[in-house]
């Protein structure tokens, strides 16, 4: 599958889960901050990947979240080397470098865009 | 008034499919005030019209739902409502009238889980059930989602008056 095909299935669950236009779903339209995807959203969308690309997909595997609660990764709110590393191994889908200087945690909602989605779903049906 | 707004639980296929039954009464105090006559038997006034409202019947899927996603783990979790992903119903239900309740889950994980739900109406003397509407809807496993945080031990959301209902339905309810 390609990754213009990838993209049209992930902007279709997109809509579907977030009730937005297709037209909002561009590769750079943050999740969170521009879809206004809350938390249980990311639960949605994981569900309705997993249903229209037949992978299954971890807790923690798409989105951060043991990173982010353990103090050796996240201190006064941001990310340490440690949990930089940590996020980059885990989170191969993800463009820390856009991240910014200051490494804060909310960063991370910023990060977070279709264009991070499409990579995941890419990565996921190569490693099956 | 007890929170409960299925009565009885009329097909359970484990970790698929639960059917629940709600019966419209006007003993309800709600429905005489939804909604109630308004300015007098002249020109102007209406007549009370008691219909059952939308957001208790969205409550009763919920809980058929609920049940069911509760079940699949034998009610160890605490599986609460998330999201509403859609809700569509097309008609009233008033007092006579029943309402069945199918609730099939589509997704189920550690994290939570997310069904699809048909509301169907029996009118009295009618032909049977009709479908209403649908209701699809998610579920988050509370103590998974939530940070860290810690809550009561105890499944405080399948409480005394869940197992009466799975008891009196004929499910076991020994948890």
């Amino acid at each position: 599958m390609g990754r213009d095909e990838i993209f049209d299935t992930v902007r279709e669950v997109l809509v579907d889960a977030l009730a937005v236009d297709e037209d909002e779903v561009t590769a750079d339209a943050k999740i969170m901050g521009d879809l206004g995807a809350e938390s249980i959203d990311i639960l949605d969308i994981q569900f309705k990947l997993e249903q229209a690309f037949g992978f299954k997909i971890a807790q923690g595997e798409m989105f951060p979240e043991g990173v982010m609660q353990d103090p050796e990764y996240v201190q006064d709110g941001k990310i340490t080397d440690k949990g930089l590393d940590e996020l980059k191994a885990k989170m191969p889908h993800f463009d820390f470098s856009k991240l910014g200087g200051d490494r804060s945690v909310t960063g991370i909602g910023g990060i977070f865009t279709v264009d991070t989605l499409v990579s995941f779903c890419q990565q996921k049906l190569q490693a099956a | 008034m007890r929170w409960m707004w299925i009565d009885r639980v009329v097909e359970l296929v484990p970790r698929e499919r639960l059917v629940a039954i709600k019966n419209v009464s006007l003993a309800e105090e709600h429905l005489h005030d939804h909604f109630p006559a308004t300015g007098g038997a002249g020109i102007g006034g209406r007549a009370a019209m008691p219909i059952m409202p939308a957001s208790l019947i969205l409550e009763g899927m919920a809980q058929t739902a609920g049940i069911l996603v509760g079940h699949a783990d034998g009610f160890k979790e605490k599986v609460i409502l998330a999201k509403v992903s859609r809700a569509e119903l097309t008609r009233e239900a008033g007092p006579g009238d029943q309402l069945w309740y199918t609730a099939t889950i589509r997704t189920l994980s550690g994290a939570g889980a997310s069904t699809e739900g048909v509301v169907e109406l029996v009118e009295p003397g009618g032909s049977g059930r009709s479908e209403i509407g649908r209701i699809d809807l998610m579920f988050s496993h509370l103590d998974q989602n939530m940070a860290g945080q810690s809550f009561p031990e105890h499944n405080f959301v399948f409480s005394e008056g869940f197992r009466t209902l799975l008891r009196t339905s004929g499910v076991a309810a020994d948890f």
